[in-house]
């Protein structure tokens, strides 16, 4: 691979420690993946914030790297393992918070901008089409490369911090125009509307995906429109089904590709089979949970005229970035719903909160929620839409 | 007699030691303990073995990137193996490997090296000597 002279630099050591080890990783990861060169990015989003999925040694090399990196480009958090603010109301360890806290610190120091949330692209860290970043979380992965047209790859935390501090990520994979073809057509031929719905197709197509090693990037049709907050929850669950990072849905998104000719149809019973694997008969619930990926402005405005006046029966949780709340705070959403015994969590997301062994069952409108729910806390589990949910948390 | 092997260098750095040797993929979050370097991953071939101290030999990492910091812990308390040689390495144990200064080489016929022998690893230059 051909460095420039301050990349050089950079991994002899002249630009501090941080960049040098980021240079290091960055230069390895382009020698394995066979990249000629390095880009520029202008975007990172970082994963891997809790602490309970960092531990000691992840926080102790992200103090390592804090003593003298700091980052090149704008640059944002995934969820922590708490809401860094109301972590006493939700119920959690206080020697957790503590160290949680210590991760933030790290991160901060380096000049990242701590907003904790999945779904950067709806609170300031917006690539435009076209634009070289290097994202982790899986879900914003999918979402920046499809629905946005922006190109990476899938970052792990180290990796993305790593081209935070130089401002470079080695160019292969989704960074190169010949890596960005559909590999198989789908026909959806199924109405879909709505959050879980489009959760729900995005399993049926992750897990055909998953089957064939050579299907990695889907070109779908017949589906004639989608939200933002439809197709965020689509990437959510397609990337967690499929490990997909880059479909094209005709009409909707903006990437250029050719059509394949293998073509598969999707129709109503594979869209049954899948929600019934999603689901758990009769699954005990006592804890309902909506905002994965983390709840857009939209979708809080929903719940506020759903859920005004009444009174929750189960413990039920909206996730959502800091900086939506704000707003729904000052447009009065916030009140509504948390006058209904419904409470927020910012900056975190029940996928990384340590919520295990807390609840037995869970309804979600996500269908990655439901995986993780599954495997990683071992709820049961309910999947319907935003609105069933609501109903679920209203009855004992 | 030493055979030497020429791969292709993932984290630089030297050192010898024991290999040891398994044909199954490796997931360092979840399948090695954190705090012995034991492997716990089930039905592994390597389940139950110390990674410690050995030049450690398998195909390719899997599973979580979380992994990475699982391989930084075990070298900051000693516990790590002293190398890393893979068949070809990932995203995961590439990264894991240069946070931890841990020399690893890829691109080598694993098969050719079996459980107990002394390797001397000269990362940098990307060669193994099996003695």
């Amino acid at each position: 691979m051909k460095l420039t002279k301050l990349q050089l630099e950079m991994l002899e050591g002249k630009h501090g420690y941080a960049t040098q080890k980021s240079m290091e990783i960055l230069s390895a990861l382009g020698e394995i993946f066979e990249a000629e060169k390095m880009v520029p990015v202008t975007s990172v989003q970082i994963a891997g914030v809790s602490y309970a999925n960092l531990g000691e040694p992840g926080l102790d090399w992200l103090a390592q790297m804090a003593k003298d990196g700091r980052v090149r480009v704008l640059t944002t958090l995934n969820p922590a393992g708490m809401d860094l603010e109301n972590w006493r109301v939700l119920g959690i360890d206080p020697e957790f918070a503590k160290n949680q806290e210590r991760v933030i610190n790290a991160f901060a120091k380096m000049g990242i901008i701590t907003t904790c949330t999945c779904t950067p692209y709806l609170v300031g860290n917006l690539p435009h089409y076209g634009e070289h970043i290097a994202w982790a979380e899986s879900s914003a992965v999918c979402f920046a490369n499809s629905v946005i047209g922006a190109k990476t790859n899938r970052e792990g935390g180290p990796s993305a911090l790593a081209a935070a501090l130089t401002g470079y990520t080695p160019e292969y994979g989704y960074h190169l125009d010949k890596n960005r073809q559909a590999h198989v057509a789908i026909k959806v031929k199924a109405p879909i509307t709505g959050t879980a719905q489009f959760g729900t197709l995005g399993k049926v197509i992750g897990d055909i995906l998953d089957s064939k090693v050579e299907w990695t990037i889907p070109y779908i049709t017949g589906i004639p429109n989608a939200n933002t907050d439809e197709l965020k929850a689509f990437c959510a669950s397609i990337a967690t089904y499929g490990g997909t990072a880059l479909f094209h849905m005709d009409g909707i998104t903006p990437n250029k590709m050719q059509a394949p000719k293998e073509t598969l149809t999707i129709t109503e019973n594979d869209l049954a089979r899948a929600e019934q694997e999603l689901n758990e008969e009769d699954a005990k619930i006592d804890f309902v949970s909506i905002g994965c990926p983390h709840a857009s402005l939209r979708e809080i405005r929903r719940i506020a005229e759903l859920v005004e006046g009444k009174h929750v029966k189960k413990e039920t949780w909206i996730t959502t970035a800091r900086p939506t709340k704000q707003v729904a705070d000052k447009m009065g959403y916030t009140k509504i719903i948390e006058a209904t015994g419904i409470k927020f969590a910012c900056d975190t997301c029940c996928v990384v909160a340590p919520i295990k062994g807390r609840f037995t069952g869970l309804c979600t409108d996500s269908a990655k929620g439901c995986y993780y729910g599954q495997g990683r806390n071992k709820f049961q589990i309910k999947h319907c839409s935003l609105e069933e949910c609501l109903e679920e948390a209203f009855v004992k | 007699m030493t055979t030497k092997i020429t791969g292709r260098k993932i984290a630089p750095g030297t050192t010898t030691g024991e290999a040891l040797v398994t044909s199954q993929s490796l997931s360092f979050y979840g399948g090695v303990d954190p705090e012995t370097g034991v492997v716990v991953e089930k039905g592994h071939e390597l389940e139950g073995q110390s990674i410690t101290g050995k030049v450690l030999v398998f195909p390719s990492g899997k599973g979580s990137t979380v992994g990475s910091y699982v391989l930084y812990q075990l070298a900051k308390t000693g516990k790590g193996p002293v190398a890393i040689i893979n068949q070809q390495t990932e995203t995961i144990v590439a990264v894991g490997c240069i946070i931890s200064d841990i020399p690893a080489i890829d691109k080598v016929p694993i098969d050719k090296i079996k459980t107990g022998q002394k390797i001397h690893v000269d990362a940098t230059n990307g060669v193994l000597e099996l003695r």
